[in-house]
Formats: C-alpha cells, structure tokens, sequence
C-alpha cells in the first residue's frame, strides 16, 4: 500500500521531463520575444533620435525633398527630406506588384487548372531554386542586363525605378505564384463541379468560381511580395542609381529606404545626425512591415468569414 | 404510353481498367421521380455522373453505351456539354454554394448562359428560390453569404442555383444524407414540390424516402442494375433475392 502511495506522489521520470520540455520551450519563446522587442526598442530610440535630440521637425523629414544629413539650409536646419526615398521604395514595390500579379495569376492558373501535371513537376523545384538564390545575383543580372536594356531603350543610365522595379519582380514573382498556386489548390474540387455542373464553361468557372473565391489568398499574396520588395535592399541598390532624389521620372537614377540606408550606415559616425536619420528611415521600414502585417491580417480575417 | 425523357442502354464505365457499370439499360419517364437505391460502392453515383457527362473532367475514365435525351445522343462528339448541362442540373450530396451572396449563387448559371437584365435575373432567382422553396426564409437577405446558411437552407439554395437554368432533368446525388433530420425533411418536401413539374432521379440511402418520394425505383448491386420496378413493388414485393436481402437490411 505504502510503496503506491509514495509512488504517486512522487513525481515520476515522464513528469520531469515533461516539466524540463515545458521550460526549455518557453525560454525559447521569451528569447524570440526579448530580441523583438529590443529590436522594435533600439531601432525607435535610434530612430526617434533624429526629432528629440536633433530637434528635426517631423513633418520636414517626412515631405522634405532633399536628402543630404550632414549639409544645413539657409535657415540652418539640417537637409534630411526622405520624400525622395519614401517616393522610391513605394514606386518601386507598387510596380513590381502590378507587374507580378497577372503573371503570377496566369501562371498558377496554368499550373492548377490547365495543365496540373507539369504544374507540379515544374513549380516545386522552380521556385525553390529561385528562391534561394542570394539577392545579389539578381542585383548582378539586373546590372547586366535590364540596366543595359534601359538605356537602349530609355536612353540616359538605364539606371532607375523601372530597372529597380524589374528586378524585384523577378526576385519576388515565384514567391507571389507559388501562393497563388496553394491558394487555387485550396479551393474545393466541388466548386468546380459545381460550376461545370451548372453549365458553366472551364474558362467561366475559372474566373467566375475559381479566381473569384480565391481573391483574398491572391491578395495576401501580392501583399506578401510586396513586403518583401519594400524591404529588398541590395539587389535594387545596385541597379536603381542611388541618387537620392526626387525620381523625375522612372528611368532617371533614384533611391529607396533601403538602398540608402544599406549605401550610408557604415560611412556615419554613430550617434552623429547623419548616423540617427539613417536610424530614421529604417523606422519607417520597419513601421511599413508592420503596416504589410496589419493588412495581410485584415485580409485572412475578412476571407474567413 | 407516358413519353422516355432519358434512356440509357448498356452503360459500361471504366474508371481505368476496373469496371464500375457493367452493362446498365434504364429509362426514365418524363416528370417521374425515379430513386437509385443500392449498397455503398455499387455505382450509383457513377451512374449518375454519366447523364450530365460529369466523368469527362477525369481523363482516366471510360464510358461506353447509348445515352438518349429527347431523342439526342448525350455522348456525341457535337454535344455541347454546357448546353446539356443546363437541361440536366445536378445537386450534389454536401450542401455546395459558392462563397458568394444567396443572389449571386442562384443567378450564376443563368448569367454564364447569357446577358439577362436586372429584371429579369431578378425574377429568374426569385422563382427559383420560391421552386425551392425556400424563398420566404431569405427574401430579406438575398445579399448575405449563402455560406451564412445552415445546411438545409444552402442545400435549398444548391437546388434553386439548379433551376435557375430551367432544367428539364434534375439528378440529385443523396441530397439529404449530410443534414439533420428536420433539415432533410424540409429538402424532401421541396422535391415534392417540383414533382410534375421536371423529372428528378435521386440517389438515396433511405428506403423511407424513396417510398415517400418515388415514383420507380432501380436497385442497384456491385456495378449491376438488379431491378427496376414501380417504388411500391421493389419496396414491397421484390423480384429478386438480392434486392429482398438489401431491403430487409441484411447488408449494406
Ligand atoms: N474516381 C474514382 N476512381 C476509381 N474508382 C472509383 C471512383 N469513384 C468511384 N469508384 C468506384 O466505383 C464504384 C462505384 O462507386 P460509386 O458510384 O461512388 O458508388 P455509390 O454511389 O453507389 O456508393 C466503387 O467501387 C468505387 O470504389
Ligand atoms: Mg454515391
């Protein structure tokens, strides 16, 4: 009797480990959420520097269209207008998404719907491969050749939006497709036999049925590249110009958030004006993913009901 | 003599090699209501597939025989196949709308078939959902989800997308066999409803139903078609032993 009683008692080996699992997981878990924040803290104290203790006007970094931090104006106000990059990184993403979207579209809708077998044989191995070459090699590519390509065409540099552009849709394209292609795949089967069943032709079931239910994964898609180009920083430096203006058109040198920020951070002094408006930019950058975040959310959550 | 809306004859189906229908000849009269009774697996389903062509989506499956609607060869290579699948609407067993508002479901085969204005797609859906009846339960809320619905409802909903394209045949595949029984009653009185006014063959598991329901009934056993009698003979009074056996619940 006695030797039960003890036996329950005491804690027994599975116990113990279940217990030692349970706080190696959770150490795990408060160390992914410590470097979160500390990242989400010194980037803002860092960032936020260049207002409090360098005393810039928020509303002048944000709308003014000259960029050069160790310079000052008539007034002597420091020159930090990020307009120019701000104006970059969006135009730059804005056109690679339009871009990839009906590519991206029209190749799962191949892949699903058309031609499913060599879908599956293609695609898989495809995207991987592209997705894990390292971003330089696109910036290499995009230098030899859409930058020559632009200015046959263009004239000037061929540096520029569009050349930036280009590259990120390349770089993000089997990304947005590849979850385009999941988000198709999890439409029902009987959505489509419901369709054709109807009397629906396989084109009208595929845009009247299939692409229509499917909207807010494609979404979600393009908005997950886009995120992803917004925060793509070498290989559009090397073929975007980098000339921290206003881009006067989209073949004319430009800059965006990131190519900046990577092109300066080691050439300033920490703690110098310089150094902090660079901090301030990549606030913006990393408000801007959380804002890709938001709406991915807003999205999955709207598609749900 | 009541007049043959669909005759079949000597269906065979392949699904690849195997064979599923092994000769099937059934006919079915106009405005009749015809159930398919048989155990799992004995190709009921199939069978029913072949009347709108649903088996050309799968390219492994074979299916042979003489398939007559009014008069037209189904299986001919001229058929149109969404033409004839506007005439032979189908209901399938799990309540189906699309993701898109009750209106929207009951007008998409209509508006995949032709250019119709508000007001008359309009009138469309709403004498669909009346058929259906169901109209009284959503008139209010013709732009909320169909997915909103409970499945009695969206199964209603599925039958009243299927008229809308005013069919002459309706092929309802176990339509009450995933809803609650109160919910499945509500379905069968709709059927009762559209009697006399199309013909609909019923794939069912119950006997109950198809004895409220059918006109005729056809057993059905591993891919054979083992009798096809008036609804009150084959439940009553059985030619066969096999059919006696499935009936009296001794398998299946
Ligand atoms: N897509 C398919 N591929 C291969 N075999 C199938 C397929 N669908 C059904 N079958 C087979 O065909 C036979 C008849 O099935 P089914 O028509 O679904 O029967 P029921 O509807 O009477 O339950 C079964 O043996 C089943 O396994
Ligand atoms: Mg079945």
């Amino acid at each position: 009797m006695d030797s039960i009683r003890e036996s329950l008692l005491k804690k027994s080996k599975a116990t113990k480990k279940d217990r030692f699992a349970r706080v190696i997981t959770f150490s795990a878990l408060l160390l992914i959420v410590v470097v979160v924040i500390s990242i989400f803290l010194f980037v803002a104290s860092k960032g936020l520097a260049t207002f409090f203790t360098n005393k810039v006007n928020l509303w002048d970094f944000l709308s003014g269209k000259k960029w050069a931090p160790g310079q000052t104006n008539a007034q002597g106000q420091p020159l930090t207008g990020a307009l120019p990059m701000i104006t970059g990184s969006f135009l730059v993403t804005l056109i690679a998404a339009l871009v990839a979207t009906p590519f991206a579209i029209g190749t799962a809708v191949f892949m699903t719907e058309i031609s499913p077998k060599h879908g599956a044989k293609i695609l898989g191995p495809v995207t991987e491969l592209l997705v894990g070459i390292p971003s330089v090699v696109y910036g290499f590519i995009g230098l030899s050749v859409i930058v020559p390509v632009m200015r046959h065409i263009f004239g000037g540099s061929g540096f520029g939006i569009i050349a930036g552009a280009m590259v990120l849709f390349i770089m993000i394209l089997p990304t947005v497709t590849s979850m385009t292609v999941d988000t198709l795949k999890s439409v029902p089967r009987h959505y489509r036999e419901s369709a054709l069943a109807l009397g629906a032709t396989r084109w009208q079931m595929i845009y009247k049925v299939i692409l229509r239910s499917a909207t807010p994964g494609i979404l979600t898609a393009v908005v997950f590249g886009m995120a992803r180009a917004f925060g793509e920083a070498l290989a559009v430096q090397m073929v975007i110009g980098n000339a921290p203006l206003m881009p006067k058109g989209l073949t004319s040198p430009s800059s965006t958030l990131t190519s900046i920020l990577t092109q300066g951070i080691g050439n300033t002094v920490m703690g110098s004006l310089e150094n902090n408006a660079l901090w301030s930019l990549a606030l913006i950058l990393l408000l801007m993913s959380l804002v890709f975040n938001i709406i991915m959310r807003a999205i999955a959550k709207k598609g749900a009901m | 003599m009541t007049q043959k809306i669909l005759t079949t004859e000597n269906v065979h189906l392949y699904y690849g090699k195997k064979e599923a229908l092994h000769g099937i000849n059934l006919d079915f009269n106009k405005n009749d209501i015809t159930a398919l009774i048989g155990p799992s697996g004995s190709g009921k389903s199939t069978y029913l597939r072949a009347l709108n062509r649903m088996h050309d989506l799968t390219d492994s499956v074979t299916v042979n025989g003489t398939f007559m609607f009014n008069g037209h060869d189904i299986y001919a290579p001229n058929t149109d196949t969404v033409a004839l699948r506007q005439k032979i609407g189908m209901v399938f067993q799990q309540p189906n709308p699309f993701p898109f508002s009750i209106y929207d479901n009951v007008a998409f085969g209509v508006r995949t078939a032709e250019k119709k204005s508000k007001a008359e797609l309009d009138e469309i859906v709403e004498k669909s959902l009346k058929q259906a009846a169901i109209w009284d339960e959503v008139k209010d809320n013709l732009h909320k989800s169909a997915l909103s619905l409970s499945g009695g409802q969206q199964q209603r909903v599925s039958i009243a997308r299927a008229l809308a394209t005013n069919p002459e045949i309706l092929l309802l595949d176990e339509p009450t066999a995933a809803l609650d029984p109160v919910s499945a009653s509500k379905v069968e009185n709709t059927m009762m409803q559209l009697r006399n006014q199309l013909t609909m063959i019923i794939v069912t598991h119950s006997m109950a139903q198809a004895s409220r329901i059918s006109d005729k009934t056809a057993f059905f056993m591993d891919g054979h078609l083992v009798e096809f009698n008036h609804t009150k003979k084959v439940l009553l009074d059985p030619d066969r032993q096999e059919t006696q056996d499935y009936i009296s619940g001794r398998f299946g």
